[in-house]
């Protein structure tokens, strides 16, 4: 369905089935499919871990957390079942590359959930897709009954003595579900509402049990560093930060599309070379280097290494993994009413500061950009999200706010050219429509 | 209330799948949805009375999903993404394209009950912008001619 691309420079690890028909299980088998699972059951759990927290995989969700890490605080013993869940609510605006996954090499996401399972102990893993995707969905519940029919899933697994279920799950659209307590309450039939933590869903998560969440690329990534190694992995990226990472180009590019490049691959080649540059030989304005809910990079400021610690250096973040790409043509003041426009949309309502904060943002940004501003707006808007963070359960808020205080911070002229009844000097037909708000 | 075999037998799988009921409450809900065009009373009724909930639990969770609706909508639901990679590409553009097309608004359906139109939010498609979704299948890479053939190809298929 979605295209594929290629570059020179691209190392494929997760990639490395796509195309190549790994959705049938035989052909995954051929293309060294569940060695890493046999692997892994003659493995002790402790070593498991190890490899997997010593070959610098992060979460690719977004957060970067050390993924052996986070296995590691699984307790051992459980008077309650444990749990792996796979989060596949791929929502994170400029985001399309778990998709690719689930498409191309789903049996990849149920092995890396069953050396998930063998790590911390969990005997049942479940898969949830996001309700958009239905044909990945379709996707997933055939390589499941595949798994079973091989005796890979259920009793016994690969005559190891081991039992382990796997179980698909569909979403039914919700941004806010891929926050993992969200997620949790969503598949048990509940609106996706974050839990407080502590407890921590490795303590304390599905039905009450000890529960290890990981984005979809992150398991798909844990069999190729149970054959590779955890060096070789780790030797594929910068220091603390493993591996490669399928990095999702899109807005104004030549050549956008979902590449697999090493951790630390630098951003202005990413835009100029892999992306192919700006068309229409508009400049470049801005970036949004991982996803919706990052702070902004400006033109002067990418000449950076992908990495998650790069990007927190440098005030923003690596996120997902979704650069949007952004020209001089754009209005930065309506670029962030879109973002805001989102997060309204998705806020569930549950944490006051996000979700009259929201509002009130989208709000004062449409009335901005359609002329209606007042000087004291551009700090308000400011305030205001800066009130929002770290002052709710979830890190919608943030992410909400993140973006918009980067952009007044960094674009304040253009808010600035919006004011005095002005028309926004960058669309066609003069202001834009006006929503009944006032100051 | 009639569902069909393939739901009922989907229904009973996923019971077994959770150790409480109430877990195939989301999924099942869009999989009611698809067959009845969207969520009854009656369909409500139904799913409360299998899963042991009252039916507030119920609209409680439809009320919470974007993809979940108690009112009806067209055969084919136009789901035109304008979130940030689709806007840059030319989203709101393809939007009001198919609102003129169509002569429908937002969540609006035309006479016929053939097509709704939604504006959504990021549907998975950033890098083959601007993208939509018409029910569940995937458009992409469009441009206001394009998004023309896709509904011709719609109402086409309406008529067979």
């Amino acid at each position: 369905m979605a295209e594929l691309v290629s570059h020179p420079d691209e190392v494929r690890v997760v990639a490395k089935r796509f195309g190549l028909g790994a959705t049938n299980i035989d052909r995954y088998l051929e293309l060294d499919g569940y060695k890493a699972a046999r692997k892994a059951l003659g493995m002790q759990p402790e070593a498991i871990i190890n490899e997997v927290r010593n070959s610098g995989l992060r979460g690719r969700g977004g957060a970067g957390f050390n993924t052996g890490l986070k296995w590691s605080f699984v307790p051992k013993v459980s008077a309650k079942p444990k749990y792996i869940l796979c989060n596949g609510d791929e929502s994170e605006p400029g985001t399309c590359k778990d998709r690719l996954i689930f498409e191309h090499d789903p049996h990849a996401v149920i092995e890396g959930a069953m050396i998930a399972g063998f790590a911390v102990g969990a005997r049942s893993a479940y898969i949830y897709i996001r309700g958009e995707y239905r044909y990945l969905l379709e996707i997933m519940q055939k390589a499941i009954a595949d798994a079973y029919a091989k005796g890979f899933a259920g009793k016994n697994i690969f005559g190891s003595g081991h039992d382990f279920d796997l179980y698909w799950h569909g979403g039914a659209g919700a941004y806010e579900v891929g926050e993992e307590s969200a997620l949790m309450e969503s598949l048990e039939g509940k609106r996706g509402v974050p839990r407080i933590r502590p407890p921590f869903p490795a303590v304390v998560g599905l039905w009450g049990g000890p529960t290890v969440i990981n984005n979809a690329e992150t398991l798909a990534s844990v069999p190729h560093i149970m054959l590779g190694g955890a060096e070789w992995f780790a030797s594929l990226g910068t220091p603390k930060n493993g591996g490669t990472r399928l990095f999702c180009l899109s807005g104004h590019l030549n050549k956008p599309g979902v590449y697999e490049l090493p951790m630390g691959y630098n951003l202005k080649k990413m835009i100029y070379d892999v992306g192919g540059g700006i068309p229409n030989g508009r400049k470049l304005k801005a970036v949004v280097p991982g996803g919706s809910s990052c702070p902004l990079l400006t033109a002067d400021e990418i000449d950076l290494a992908m990495d998650f610690d790069t990007l927190m250096k440098a005030g923003s973040m690596l996120g997902s993994g979704g650069l949007v790409v952004v020209d001089d043509s754009t209005c930065m003041v309506k670029f962030a009413l879109r973002i805001m426009k989102f997060y309204r949309h998705e806020s569930c309502g549950w944490c006051i500061p996000c979700r009259e904060g929201t509002d009130w943002l989208e709000k004062t940004l449409a009335r901005f950009h359609s002329g209606g501003g007042i000087k004291k707006d551009i700090d308000n808007i400011q305030y205001l999200s800066e009130n929002m963070l770290g002052r709710t359960f979830c890190p919608l808020g943030d992410a909400a706010a993140l973006p918009t205080i980067s952009i007044v911070k960094k674009f304040r002229k253009e808010f600035e050219d919006h004011l005095e009844g002005r028309p926004c000097p960058f669309e066609k037909s003069g202001a834009v429509e006006r929503l009944p708000v006032f100051a | 209330m009639r569902f069909s075999d393939q739901f009922e037998s989907r229904f009973t799988e996923m019971l077994g799948h959770y150790p409480t009921k109430r877990s195939v409450l989301v999924p099942t809900l869009l999989y009611a949805q698809d067959e009845v065009g969207y969520l009854s009373d009656e369909v409500i009724t139904e799913i409360a009375g299998r899963l042991d909930l009252t039916q507030l639990d119920v609209r409680n969770v439809i009320s919470y999903y974007s993809m979940l609706t108690t009112k009806p909508r067209g055969k084919f639901n136009v789901q035109v993404c304008t979130n940030i990679a689709c806007l840059l590409r030319g989203g709101e553009e393809l939007l009001e394209h198919c609102a003129k097309k169509l002569g429908i608004g937002h969540k609006g359906t035309t006479p016929d009950g053939l097509f709704s139109l939604e504006e959504v939010e990021c549907i998975g498609a950033c890098s083959w912008a601007p993208a939509v979704q018409v029910n569940y299948a995937f458009h992409e890479n469009l441009t206001p001619e394009k998004m023309d053939g896709v509904l011709d190809e719609y109402r086409k298929r309406a008529t067979q």
